[in-house]
């Protein structure tokens, strides 16, 4: 067996693995949340909310419909993603002209209507989601097995966050979107319509969500509080990675997560908080974050 | 006295009398609750009322005052007062700790890192061994006040609560209204320009926050003596919520709008428990009606209304 520093190496790979994946799904959240704060001005507390209700499309979908797990990887997020420009043009669009502050709690209260609801419908225990059978059983990669649905989810996650940064940066729509995050009234003037386009972005962000909610769905039991074990700990990602820059998101959570993985390895006490001391660390020395632009 | 205007001695007189002659009609521990939350959201509303900065962290110097409290009363037996006081100083020092940390952001993301902050307390409470995990500590005796005053007694315990309460109230009208809290108000309005008229602002929004956290700290460790029990709920982020909850319903920097907001949340979720998770529902559906449609609160409503100071 390899042994480094001391620790057998399946041991070391396999915590990797999962840090990875929880990486991929802060990499994933945080960026919803950077895009949408970009454009709304609002920092989206429901998004953890979202995320869950994408894991309980999927089950609901797979449980009333017959609906299998790739179809849902796509409809799951349309769905939610309509839900979320509803929310956006009936209810979170009335608050732009107010302090941030005001966004943050309405859409607190948002996620508390919706993990409340679902906990009366469902509990609080947790539904199993089962693995499609093509993702079933484990590769052996040399050096250890990898199960293969997790390797699916880093991978997907990737490409998802990369095509993201792809739009944004690289094709004119994003130029658009870019341009309106800086100055809307300039690019209203050039007759591109921003308050759909914001509307579209909040439904983009949340579709986000949902997919990563989806990719937990097999993984985490399917259960109301699944979004808000997560969005604490995505609220420090992005005050880690600053919210100016999209790759700036990406690599913040997935780093974020090889490092909480090494924790658990090294020192498994302190794996829940080692991401609020690295929040501690930067704020010390980089106040704007690692990829923040001073205000 | 202490800077009240005349509808604010007006309503002081009220909220005393209210206080005085509860407890012979409704259940004396449900207005401890009550008093208890109502001290909680005023020093919540002393930071996002006069301040203007968010803090959603607020359940960690409330819960670590209410486990020091617990735990001083449990195995060393200390003095109820001594006990509460050691509650507060926690709150005081680790709102130093995390205050240090957090006033070097303002806005939306100040209230993140507390809410990160917090999260990381709670995750520190989870795994510490003194707070007894998920049991959190229980069977904390109430003890004696000053040595010789039993407080087992409900009533007995009322009034501590009540006087407690009463001087955080007087204690925070007090900040309020002093040179220190004008200048507050100044950084909530206009930073930069407080700034350059010379006040270093980061030190007073420290002291402010560390005030806060003190009063908090106070608040969470009588929790506890009432109560009898510590346990994560108190240092869990449902906690936070609530409390801006409150404060928002009964008035986002008034003087008397947390008491009242404290008032209908503790009653709601009173009258409500058997409802389940619907609480948080219809917790939800307040927070949202608030920030559209409500933004004054109840009390800032009745001021504005009748064109009062309260």
């Amino acid at each position: 067996m390899i042994m480094i520093f001391g620790i057998p190496g399946p041991l070391l790979f396999g915590q990797l693995l999962l840090g990875l994946i929880n990486g991929a799904f802060y990499a994933m959240l945080s960026l919803g949340l950077a895009v949408i704060f970009g454009m709304l001005n609002i920092i989206n507390f429901a998004h953890g909310a979202l995320f869950m209700m994408g894991a309980f499309v999927a089950w609901g979908l797979l449980n009333y419909a017959d609906i299998g797990y790739f179809p849902a990887l796509i409809l799951a997020p349309i769905i939610v993603g309509v839900f979320g420009v509803l929310l956006e043009k009936t209810i979170i669009s009335r608050l732009y002209k107010l302090d941030h502050l005001y966004g943050l709690l309405l859409t607190f209260g948002l996620s508390l209507v919706i993990e409340g609801l679902f906990r009366n419908g469902y509990g609080s225990s947790g539904m199993p989601y089962r693995i499609p059978d093509v993702l079933q059983g484990a590769t052996d990669l040399g050096f250890m097995f990898m199960p293969n649905y997790r390797g699916w989810v880093v991978l997907a996650a990737l490409v998802v966050c990369l095509s993201t940064w792809a739009i944004i940066e690289k094709t004119s729509l994003g130029a658009t979107l870019r341009a309106a995050t800086e100055n809307a009234p300039l690019v209203q003037a050039f007759g591109v319509n921003v308050p759909r386009l914001i509307t579209l972005t909040y439904g983009a962000g949340i579709g986000l969500a949902a997919f990563a909610g989806v990719l937990a769905a097999p993984i985490y039991s399917v259960n109301p509080n699944m979004g808000s074990n997560f969005i604490n700990t995505v609220f420090a990602v992005v005050v880690i990675g600053g919210m100016g820059s999209i790759m700036g998101s990406i690599v913040t959570g997935f780093g974020l997560g090889i490092v909480e993985g090494l924790t658990k390895v090294f020192y498994p006490q302190a794996s829940a908080t080692v991401v609020f001391v690295v929040m501690v660390i930067v704020l010390l020395t980089r106040p704007h974050g690692l990829f923040g632009k001073a205000a | 006295m202490f800077g009240f205007s005349r509808s604010q001695s007006i309503a002081f007189v009220i909220m005393v009398a209210i206080i005085v002659i509860s407890p012979y009609v409704l259940y004396p521990v449900f207005l401890m609750r009550v008093l208890c939350a109502a001290l909680f959201a005023c020093a919540f509303n002393l930071m996002l009322g006069y301040v203007g900065l968010l803090s959603f962290g607020h359940a960690a110097y409330y819960g670590m005052g209410a486990y020091v409290t617990a735990w001083t009363m449990k195995f060393w037996h200390l003095d109820a007062s001594i006990a509460i006081l050691l509650g507060g100083l926690t709150g005081a020092a680790l709102g130093l700790a995390l205050g240090y940390l957090a006033i070097r952001r303002s806005g939306i993301y100040f209230a993140m890192i507390t809410l990160a902050l917090a999260q990381m307390v709670y995750f520190f409470c989870l795994e510490a061994p003194f707070t007894g995990g998920e049991d959190g500590i229980q069977q904390v005796p109430r003890g004696h006040l000053f040595g010789f005053i039993d407080l087992s007694n409900d009533m007995t315990m009322y009034w501590l609560v009540a006087a407690i309460f009463v001087g955080g109230f007087l204690l925070i009208h007090r900040i309020i209204h002093s040179p220190f809290g004008q200048v507050l108000k100044g950084i909530r309005e206009n930073e930069p320009r407080a700034t350059s008229l010379g006040y270093r602002t980061d030190d007073y929004k420290l002291i402010a926050f560390v005030l806060s956290c003190f009063l908090t700290g106070i608040a969470g460790g009588t929790k506890s003596l009432v109560f009898g029990i510590a346990t994560l709920t108190d240092v869990h982020y449902s906690t936070s919520g609530e409390v801006v909850l409150t404060t928002l319903l009964g008035g986002l920097g008034t003087v008397f709008g947390p008491a009242m907001g404290a008032v209908i949340v503790t009653a709601m979720e009173n009258y409500l428990a058997q409802a389940g998770a619907w609480v948080t529902v219809i917790q939800g559906v307040i927070f949202m009606v608030c920030v559209l449609a409500f933004r004054r609160g109840v009390i800032g409503e009745i001021a504005n209304w009748r064109k009062l100071e309260l």
